[in-house]
């Protein structure tokens, strides 16, 4: 038994301490900085706590506003491309049969190339000199090219559900899975018409890969900063753009780290919900 | 995969699914489709018409040293990041499948948190540990960065595996006395071998394709997915950025088949293995 526990700190140590020091101690230290007033001097002299970051950016009305957009854009992805998930995961467990497997690898493929190709492809999509405006152009259906197309909000919600469409399908596809076929024939022989029966008997029990997928998709859209970057431009960006400009272009860090952790307060407040609704290590069985 | 189920559920039209999933499958597909089409197109600008097809944005591609450099960078970045998170992520799973123990919960919250933590904040705050710890940035800060994005990847696809086979060998080693190390490599470690090298090709495909931390951690050596983000300025480099994003989205696709291949051929050698096991027994 002394042999299995010094195999079971071996094998706990360094995850817990790689974890530790590569992710909680940074964000412990982005707390620390948030603290900060300012961005006098040396980085790493102390520095008497302040919450003067917290007051101004509870004063500028802007930051809460991009923050509730960004939100707002996150349940518009996040809802889009569940319900447009929805059918496929049905397609591949119910219908698919034999090449349920093969449908869900094509289905796949997309989510597993890259995140930034997928995204920068929308760019050349819709953009100004891009392809669809060329080929409307080209084939005479539009005399001007369309300008709203690129660098808005609309092209950043629907890249972002272009992008996890595939992502969403997954924990719908496994509680589609678990349902019982005896449930689905009795309703049948009980006299349930289909769309009767989907609704009380294959939506209900689907429920729980529904929501796993909604948080999945959710909980990331918030925070996204790389897809506003590429396709919103200044007019389609979103609130992590806001950190990400305070410790590139701003460089005022301690401003960031405040508004990082309203971010990270906002994604653990999500998350703990999203775990209340659903449980995520049955999911993984 | 259910086969041949017949259920009654909704749409009981086939054709409308059917329909529904190739249209999907279609748009999904269309903006990859155009990358491809337009790395072979003569022009500069990626617009309808097309112009003549070449393949000299691929042959510019093999002419830049930046773009090697930046290649070799990402390949240097995923194998170190891949191996290591694949390592942590395997102890983690082993130790979440195989032991009971008071904060398991914790660990499972740990392995996991990286996973649901926004890409900036975490740039951002591992930016910060760096400065204070007074380490440059480099290919290093940006592995480091990526073994934890990797992780989580690593524990569920790991984890998987060991929940899905049986503990009877391992219990009947034990029995025999043997101790829990040779449990472990001799048993334990061959078994969930496919599920590892599909974890490890999943970490490597994470921080291939991974852009959000390194455009902050990399600093003057970029990762393939920075160098291209830095290249999107210039209209003229525009040709062969695209032919170096389908050769990238080529690579990602070539691992995930294989990793994917893996995975399932190891899910079928263990279905072998434990109805072997129940043979054994019924004699």
């Amino acid at each position: 038994m002394r042999a299995r526990r010094a195999i079971f700190w071996a094998l706990y140590l360094p995850p817990v301490f790689w974890v530790g020091l590569f992710f909680l101690v940074p964000l412990v230290l982005m707390f620390a900085l948030s603290f900060r007033g300012d961005m006098q001097g040396d980085l790493l002299s102390l520095w008497s706590p302040s919450l003067a970051q917290y007051a101004t950016i509870i004063a500028i009305g802007s930051y809460w506003r991009l923050l509730a957009i960004s939100m707002v854009m996150a349940l518009c992805v996040a809802l889009a491309a569940v319900a447009l998930s929805y059918p496929v995961a049905y397609y591949i467990v119910f219908r698919a049969g034999r090449a349920a497997g093969l449908c869900l690898v094509i289905l796949m493929i997309p989510f597993w190339t890259s995140f930034l190709l997928r995204v920068m492809s929308w760019k050349f999509l819709l953009g100004s000199e891009g392809v669809i405006n060329s080929l409307l152009t080209y084939l005479n259906v539009i005399a001007e090219p369309l300008s709203g197309l690129l660098y808005s909000r609309n092209a950043v919600v629907i890249t972002l559900v272009y992008v996890w469409i595939p992502f969403a399908a997954l924990p719908i596809c496994a509680a589609l899975q678990r349902i019982e076929p005896e449930l689905l024939e009795s309703a049948a022989d009980l006299g349930a018409r289909p769309w009767r029966s989907f609704w009380a008997v294959t939506f209900p029990l689907s429920l729980p890969g529904v929501l796993a997928a909604f948080f999945m998709v959710f909980i990331p859209t918030v925070g996204e900063y790389v897809t506003p970057l590429l396709i919103g431009g200044s007019r389609g960006s979103m609130y992590g753009n806001i950190i990400q400009d305070f410790f590139s272009k701003a460089a005022n860090w301690p401003r960031g780290a405040a508004l990082s952790m309203v971010m990270l307060a906002v994604t653990l407040i999500l998350v703990a919900i999203a775990a209340r609704l659903v449980n995520v290590r049955r999911l993984l069985e | 995969m259910k086969v041949g189920v017949q259920t009654a559920g909704a749409w009981r039209k086939p054709a409308f699914l059917t329909t529904y999933f190739v249209a999907l499958v279609v748009l999904l597909y269309l903006p990859l489709a155009v990358l491809l089409l337009f790395s072979f197109n003569a022009g500069t600008s990626l617009s309808f018409p097309l112009q003549e097809l070449t393949l000299k944005w691929y042959e510019r591609l093999f002419d830049s040293p930046e773009v090697l450099r930046a290649a070799r960078n990402s390949l240097v970045v995923g194998v170190g990041s891949g191996t290591a998170a694949t390592a942590l992520g395997t102890a983690v799973a082993i130790l979440l499948a195989r032991f009971r123990f008071r904060g398991e919960t914790f660990l499972f919250a740990l392995a996991m948190l990286p996973l649901l933590v926004p890409a900036v904040v975490l740039a951002v705050a591992l930016l910060v540990l760096f400065l204070v710890a007074g380490i440059d940035r480099s290919l290093l800060t940006v592995a480091i960065g990526h073994t934890v994005v990797a992780l989580p990847f690593v524990v569920l696809i790991v984890a998987a595996r060991l929940a899905g086979f049986d503990r009877d060998l391992e219990d009947a080693a034990m029995d025999l006395g043997a101790p829990y190390r040779r449990v472990i490599a001799a048993i334990i470690l061959p078994l969930i071998a496919p599920a590892v090298i599909s974890a490890w090709l999943v970490a490597f495909t994470v921080s291939l394709d991974e852009f959000a931390l390194a455009l902050f951690l990399a600093g003057n050596e970029p990762t393939f997915p920075v160098y291209l983000f830095s290249q999107l300025r210039f209209a003229s480099r525009l040709p062969v950025m695209i032919a170096l994003a389908v050769l990238m989205m080529m690579g990602t696709l070539t691992l995930v088949l294989l990793a994917e291949w893996m995975r399932r051929r190891g899910q079928r050698s263990a279905a072998a293995s434990d109805a072997e096991v129940r043979n054994l027994n019924g004699n």
